[in-house]
């Protein structure tokens, strides 16, 4: 195993259980509200704005 | 901790959002603009005209509550309408680089530099490539099913093939192996939102070229996401301790 993983690792090891479900839900919460807004929502300002980056990326458009 | 996860997220969505959009800068918005010169011929969706800046661009017009007729706020062709499209791949680099943290912090799966392009290609597949495979890449003026179909029918997929993913990481039993072919298969057994039986606006080249172009520019985005975020994961902890 090389020396980067293992410092990686023992680096995310070092949370608890706790400590890695709350921020894992605050992100997955920030991640999802960032891509509703950016590739789904409905509000007209948002989908003109966001029009060519819906496109590029492949979320339904129009 | 926690700031570190944030922050690598942040940064490595930086990097694939500025590269993505120099890419799609270049080889994808001239095919959504080339797109939307035929748009006008099928459907009479927005309404072009020059301001005496010499300035052309398009107002949606939509209608309002009561029937009367709103012109909708869109950013002006050029600059104004590129910043928004480079802000709008920033945010949404960033939705996505959280939701991997997310599932690595959940799944216990750390995302290092030696794994980094693995996360990268299965972002690819979960939110690229699968949805791709039954929703193509449209362009405007394409004819399309019911929106709100499609975008249940996008997540359901991404749901599905993520999960396939992620049980795939965890264990390579033989049950696991069987649940993630059907994760995998079921939402194109369903099938997407039938596109309508009409005629597209859209040349069938320019449809062609758009969906190779927005799939090879999201695989370059998702392995740049993945290999910084790992990097930067592997900084971070090094730093710790």
């Amino acid at each position: 195993m090389n020396t980067t993983t293992t410092t990686a690792q023992s680096g995310f090891q070092s949370l608890s259980l706790s400590q890695r479900i709350v921020a894992g839900c605050l992100a997955l919460m920030l991640g999802l509200v960032l891509l509703a807004g950016t590739g789904f929502a409905g509000d007209y300002r948002l989908h003109n704005g966001a029009h060519d980056t819906r496109h590029a990326m492949g979320f339904p458009c129009h | 901790m926690f700031r570190n996860l944030f922050l690598a997220a942040v940064l490595a969505a930086l990097c694939a959002g500025l590269v993505m959009s120099a890419i799609q800068h270049f080889r994808v918005t001239p095919l959504i603009l080339y797109a939307e010169t035929f748009e006008g011929e099928g459907h009479t969706h927005g309404q072009g005209h020059v301001h005496e800046d010499g300035t052309e661009h398009t107002h949606e017009i939509t209608e309002g509550d009561g029937g009367a007729v709103v012109e909708e706020w869109t950013p002006q062709d050029g600059f104004e309408r590129t910043a928004y499209t480079v802000l709008a791949n920033l945010l949404a680099a960033a939705g996505f680089a959280l939701v991997l943290g997310a599932v690595s912090m959940l799944a216990s799966i750390p995302i290092t530099f030696a794994n980094g392009v693995l996360w990268g290609i299965a972002g690819f597949f979960v939110f690229s490539l699968a949805p791709a495979f039954g929703l193509a890449p449209e362009l405007p003026g394409m004819p399309a099913g019911d929106l709100f179909a499609r975008q249940v029918w996008w997540v359901g997929t991404a749901l599905a093939t993520g999960a396939a993913a992620l049980l795939l990481v965890k264990t390579r039993a033989p049950w696991a192996i069987l649940a993630a072919v059907i994760l995998v298969v079921l939402p194109h057994v369903l099938g997407a939102p039938a596109v309508p039986d009409e005629p597209s606006t859209v040349p069938a080249h320019l449809a062609t070229q758009f969906a190779a172009a927005t799939l090879g520019t999201t695989a370059v985005f998702w392995i740049i996401l993945g290999a910084v975020f790992g990097g930067l994961n592997d900084q971070f902890s090094r730093s710790l301790s």
